[in-house]
């Protein structure tokens, strides 16, 4: 881990020097292409341990694409997807990912609706995924405290033993974001957090993606600008499959290829 | 504390409590009263019932695929074949040279095709042990070896109903062969003794029904327990959405396979049982109708339900045997016909139907209650 | 007895359109023939042969198969059949009348030698070989071939000269050639093999066989050089006729392929349009088809005069009756199950029960026998060992047709625009004020039609019965998996090759067992490749 904290890679990241633990997530010279249109451009990029990092884009910029490809929904023609230094993550398929310890909301928020609020907390804790130990499997009072917690923390402790599928669009994404919880993932990937949500969840949605940076690295895809705005320490701009600016909001902000290409639409819009 | 943990078993007593009780007075009634007597049942009736009973089973088989996991199984009645198959060679062998041929070692139709010795499957099927084995094998290892390839490589949803139904029409195929060494066109027939009991004594047929609502009581509660484990939530979750189970760390193949598989065994337990009650078993069973029959029982009777599946298969059946007898051509419409009512108006079935009665009924009175006040 | 009864009759009308002079000469001739001894006999045959009448074949042939009698009371010359109870039926051979007599006739036989019979051969043949039907000369060339000596060889070197037709003069040559490579010195036969080189008649493999048998036979150190030279030229000769045979039988299995494979498609392409463009799974399908054959049969039975005439009333007519029941069906059921496939599936099932109850209700559970028209029957004789029944070849192109026009109405009418907008994107269809109800209501209705349309092509092919569509449903939906869904072009392909892989593999393994390894394989495919053979890509695919 000191090794790489020493590469010259790490030292074009510009890290902050106290959440440096080193690199999580190496993403390198990846392409993808669907019949010949190319979603994916040669594209590297560098998640740090407890980072908690924004990628934006416009539409078709690439980043839907390359959450599938880190949590092996999607494999790439060509590049080089890593979980740490050592754990090839394009040998893998995606449950073998998730068990590793990269957790995912997707962008349409998706549970399993025919089970209760807390039945999907069940299902999302870590632990033993195999078979025969699920079919004898007994909730142990801590596994219990920690679902309890969790439901605090997404304020759904009322629905807790509604069906998933009677909760609205924004209690589905705090069900979403609890399962993530549960999982106790060493990397979250967020598909926009607060879309559907009310000012105020997406408020407290920030402080939540906030505080869990640290102990766990998080990556969150947003249109919603001002919510980047209130998180991002730092934010990757995605533009025709590959990295087109990295840095503070600020930097990204005042660079002029930036402005031209993702932010000068926006206002113009 | 008490009333939590009989909550928690659900359906679970009163379907043994029935299944029991049947049992009791099928057993009384057939064996305590002479025939003629009012409150005698008629050894054709034990039979028929029990005839029922192996489809309830078959039903809940169904039901633990496609009501919890959401695989449509057009070919399950080729995992009821095999077991019944299964069951079918040891009670050929139990005829002894008790043939036409009267040849100890062979049954009439390998003499008839000028065979001298069995086929190597056929060895050890003269061993009950070695057949309750093949029973559970046999369908087991064919919905393993379809399961992990169809399940494997993603396959679902209607793909893999018609190919479930493309299974079980090949194997139709396959058995109608001379070739094969399960008597062709026939099939297995001809049974004498089960365990060295007379199939045709009276006492044995109300074992058998015994015996096959024993076998009902433990498959339900063998279901009972996995729709209500862990497990069963995870397989819940597949049907709900497979992917998102993909990405919280389970493997739905896995999963699949195995509620597949434990699925065919319960199919294969209900031919084995199906078989020396009605006393033949022949490559019919594979056709892609009868599969097609097992999937209505439990849409009529309510899949994701347990204990609709068992009534939906009672109900049918009964409904069946009824109308063939009063106008035969009239079945084929009325079965058609449930097909469409049920899915048009009755998604949830009976057992789905019921409830929501109750819950309208309870609707009604509150929707009324403040307007009285209000008046 | 009727086909021979049936050549009388022919016989009598031909004699009746006859110039009387003529007849009357020949008539003259004939009742001369009691008169003749075995000694002299043979002039008045000949004479009778050197007249170009119908007739004298008949009498000619009866004479030489030993059924020609004269009545011993007026020597009337009578053809004699023996019935299966006994009793004597006679014919008259001049006005060809059966006489009425009692009892056993006082008959006698016009006897004949060996000799003879083997003279009457010859002038049958001669009298085959100048015909005025091609048919018939080329039926005699044939005959020849097959028994060939030298008689008969010297009657063919006789008309090969006045022979105008090429095809004939062809198999004459061939006929010549034979009768040398059987008889001639070494050097003849070698020149005779050369020639023979490139002819598939099955004689001429025999007897090359045979020469090279004898060959084989002999010491090779007694050879001679000319044996050597012969035996080198056979075995390359044969080879060469082997590799064609084997070459014609694969044309031949691919052409019995093509034809399943022409079913299929038939059964397979209206399944392509409402499962692959609408995505509904329609059990019912065999049914359509089914609907679509009882409906042939229906228009056979109102109009029996018109059997030849009868597929061209159907086609259309099974198309409106199998197209509105499916959209009677799809406005009833299947537009209430909108996105719920497996739900349709199933009661599309129920509907394809009640449909089958249906027919056996009203045309009874047994098997109906459509008739097939005259010009569906008889084949195009390519050459010795190879011909195209004519119904299998019509069928081929009617089902290439049906599916072009099909292709054609997709891609260029505005409906055919509207049905793949609606299959693409069914909310930004309507949004563009595209009804996709009835869109959904014809697209089904087409595909229901086409099945009809199948379903008279099967009504040529076997019996009509309620069962008639289960049998072809299995079959039609792995061949729209098979070949991609919501891809025509894929289904054609996919018809096509499992039509072919089924018949080349039939006569390896038999006609079940290649059915179970096709299935096998298929559902093995379906599993490497879930999408077929030409998958429609893009997200919109997910």
């Amino acid at each position: 881990m000191m090794n790489k904290a020493g590469s010259p890679l790490l030292a074009e990241d510009n890290i902050s020097p106290d959440t440096r633990h080193g690199v999580i997530l190496y993403v390198e010279d990846v392409s993808v292409s669907f019949d010949g249109f190319k979603a994916l451009n040669d594209l590297s990029l560098y998640i740090n341990d407890g980072e908690l990092r924004c990628l934006i884009g416009a539409n078709g910029a690439g980043k839907t694409t390359l959450m599938d490809v880190i949590t092996g929904k999607t494999k790439p023609d060509v590049g080089n997807v890593s979980f740490g230094q050592q754990v090839n993550l394009l040998g893998m398929d995606e449950t073998e990912i998730a068990r590793a310890g990269i957790g995912r909301k997707f962008q349409k928020p998706t549970v399993f609706e025919m089970l209760t609020v807390f039945e999907n907390l069940e299902l999302s804790l870590k632990g033993d995924k195999g078979i025969w130990t699920n079919l004898f499997h007994k909730l142990s009072g801590e596994q219990k405290d920690k679902i309890d917690k969790i439901l605090t923390t997404v304020g759904l402790k009322k629905e807790c033993y509604q069906q998933a599928g009677a909760l609205s669009h924004g209690q589905k994404q705090w069900l979403e974001i609890g399962m993530l919880l549960a999982a106790e993932p060493r990397l979250l990937l967020v598909d926009e957090p607060v879309a559907g949500m009310t000012g105020q969840e997406t408020e407290r949605t920030a402080e939540l993606l906030t505080s869990l940076a640290g102990e766990h690295s998080v990556v969150v895809v947003e249109h919603d600008m001002a919510f980047v705005r209130s998180i991002a320490r730092k934010v990757t701009v995605l533009h025709q499959g590959s990295v087109l600016a990295e840095g503070s909001m600020s930097e990204i902000q005042s660079n002029p290829e930036v402005v031209r290409v993702y932010l000068g639409e926006e206002t113009g819009a | 504390m008490m009333l939590d943990k009989l909550k928690k078993l659900g359906s679970l007593p009163v379907v043994v409590g029935c299944l029991f009780i049947s049992t009791l007075y099928v057993a009384i009634c057939n064996l305590a009263f002479p025939e003629g007597s009012a409150l005698h049942v008629s050894t054709y009736t034990v039979t028929l019932f029990g005839k029922y009973l192996c489809y309830a089973l078959l039903a809940l088989a169904v039901d633990l695929v496609w009501g919890y996991c959401g695989i449509l199984s057009l070919g399950h009645g080729a995992f009821f074949a095999l077991g019944g198959y299964a069951m079918g060679m040891y009670l050929m062998r139990q005829i002894g040279d008790r043939g036409v041929y009267g040849n100890p070692e062979l049954p009439d139709f390998m003499v008839f095709l000028n065979w001298d010795s069995l086929p190597w499957y056929w060895a050890g099927t003269d061993s009950f042990i070695w057949t309750l084995f093949l029973v559970l094998a046999g369908p087991g290892l064919l919905a393993y070896i379809f399961g992990s390839m169809a399940f494997r490589s993603r396959v679902s949803g209607v793909y893999l109903s018609i190919m479930t139904q493309a299974m079980t029409y090949a194997l139709l195929l396959a058995f109608f062969r001379n070739e094969m060494g399960f008597g062709g066109n026939n099939g297995l027939t001809d049974f004498k003794d089960i365990l060295g009991f007379s199939l045709q004594s009276d006492t044995t047929r109300v074992v058998l029904f015994a015996v096959t609502a024993t076998f009902l009581a433990l498959g339900f509660a063998l279901c009972h327990f996995i729709v209500n484990s862990k497990m069963g939530r995870v397989v819940t979750a597949i049907r709900d959405s497979e992917n998102r189970v993909r990405f919280i760390g389970y493997k739905p193949e896995h999963y699949k396979v195995w509620i597949f598989v434990v699925s065919a065994m319960l199919a294969g337990v209900a031919g084995a049982l199906y078989v020396p009650q009605v006393g033949i078993i022949n490559p019919g069973e594979f056709s892609p109708l009868n599969s097609i029959e097992i999937v209505v029982w439990v849409a009529i009777g309510g899949r994701g339900s347990l204990y609709g599946a068992i009534i939906g298969a009672l109900v049918v059946s009964y409904a069946k045997t009824r109308f063939t007898a009063i106008m035969p051509e009239a079945w084929l419409y009325a079965l058609g016909g449930l097909f469409v009512l049920v899915t048009l108006l009755l998604p949830k079935g009976l057992a789905g139907f019921v409830p929501q009665l109750i819950e309208k009924y309870k609707q009604n009175k509150t929707d009324k209650k403040p307007q009285e006040v209000q008046s | 007895m009727v086909r021979r009864f049936c050549f009388i009759l022919t016989l009598l009308m031909m004699v009746v359109c006859r110039p009387a002079f003529a007849a009357d000469e020949v008539d003259s001739l004939i009742n001369q023939l009691p008169h003749k001894t075995l000694r002299n006999i043979t002039p008045l045959l000949d004479q009778i042969a050197g007249h170009k009448d119908e007739k004298v074949r008949f009498v000619l042939t009866e004479i030489l198969n030993g059924d020609l009698y004269y009545l011993k009371s007026n020597r009337q010359v009578v053809s004699v059949r023996k019935s299966d109870s006994g009793d004597y039926k006679l014919t008259d051979v001049l006005s060809l009348s059966v006489l009425t007599q009692d009892g056993k006739p006082s008959i006698k036989k016009i006897r004949t030698s060996n000799r003879i019979r083997s003279h009457i051969r010859g002038l049958l043949a001669q009298i085959d070989l100048t015909h005025d039907s091609k048919a018939v000369r080329l039926a005699a060339v044939q005959e020849i071939l097959e028994n060939i000596d030298e008689d008969t060889v010297a009657l063919i070197k006789k008309h090969q000269s006045n022979e105008q037709d090429s095809e004939i003069k062809e198999l004459m040559a061939t006929a010549v050639a034979l009768y040398q490579l059987n008889e001639g010195a070494a050097k003849e036969k070698i020149a005779a093999v050369t020639a023979l080189k490139e002819s598939l008649q099955p004689e001429v493999r025999n007897a090359m066989q045979v020469q090279l048998n004898r060959l084989a036979e002999i010491e090779k150190t007694e050879l001679t050089k000319d044996d050597r030279a012969l035996q080198k030229a056979l075995t390359s000769a044969v080879d060469s006729i082997k590799q064609k045979r084997k070459f014609y039988e694969f044309i031949e299995n691919l052409f019995f392929g093509l034809s399943l494979g022409s079913v299929l498609l038939l059964a397979a392409i209206g399944l392509a349009i409402t499962f692959g463009v609408m995505g509904v799974i329609n059990m019912a399908h065999g049914e359509m088809i089914m609907l679509g054959a009882y409906t042939t049969y229906v228009i056979q039975q109102m109009f029996p005069q018109w059997i030849d005439y009868s597929l061209f009333i159907a086609i259309p007519a099974a198309f409106i009756v199998s197209g509105s029941v499916g959209i009677l069906i799809e406005r009833g059921v299947i537009r209430f199950l909108k996105g719920r496939p497996l739900e349709t599936l199933l009661a599309t099932f129920g509907i394809s029960l009640i449909l089958q109850q249906v027919v056996r209700s009203v045309f009874s559970p047994l098997n109906r026998t459509v008739a097939a028209p005259e010009w569906m029957s008889g084949s195009w004789q390519i050459n010795p060992i190879f011909s195209l029944t004519f119904n299998r070849l019509y069928i081929i192109l009617f089902a290439l047709a049906v599916f072009f026009a099909l292709l054609a109405f997709m891609k260029r009418s505005s409906l055919g625009l509207h049905v793949r907008a609606v299959a693409q994107n069914r909310e930004m269809a309507r949004a563009l004020s595209v009804r996709s109800d009835r869109v959904d209501a014809i697209t089904f209705g087409l595909g229901s039609g086409i099945a009809g349309i199948a379903g008279v092509v099967l009504s040529q092919l076997t019996n009509v019965g309620p069962n008639l569509g289960q049998s072809y449903i299995i079959d039609s939906f792995l061949v729209v998996v098979f070949g991609g869904v919501g891809n025509l072009w894929g289904t054609l392909v996919a018809a096509m090759s499992l039509g072919t892989i089924n018949k080349f593999l039939e006569p390896v393994t038999g006609s079940v067992l290649a059915t179970i390894i096709v299935l096998v394989g298929l559902v093995l495919f379906i599993q490497k490749r879930p999408k077929g053979l030409f998958p429609q890509k893009g997200r919109a695919a997910e």
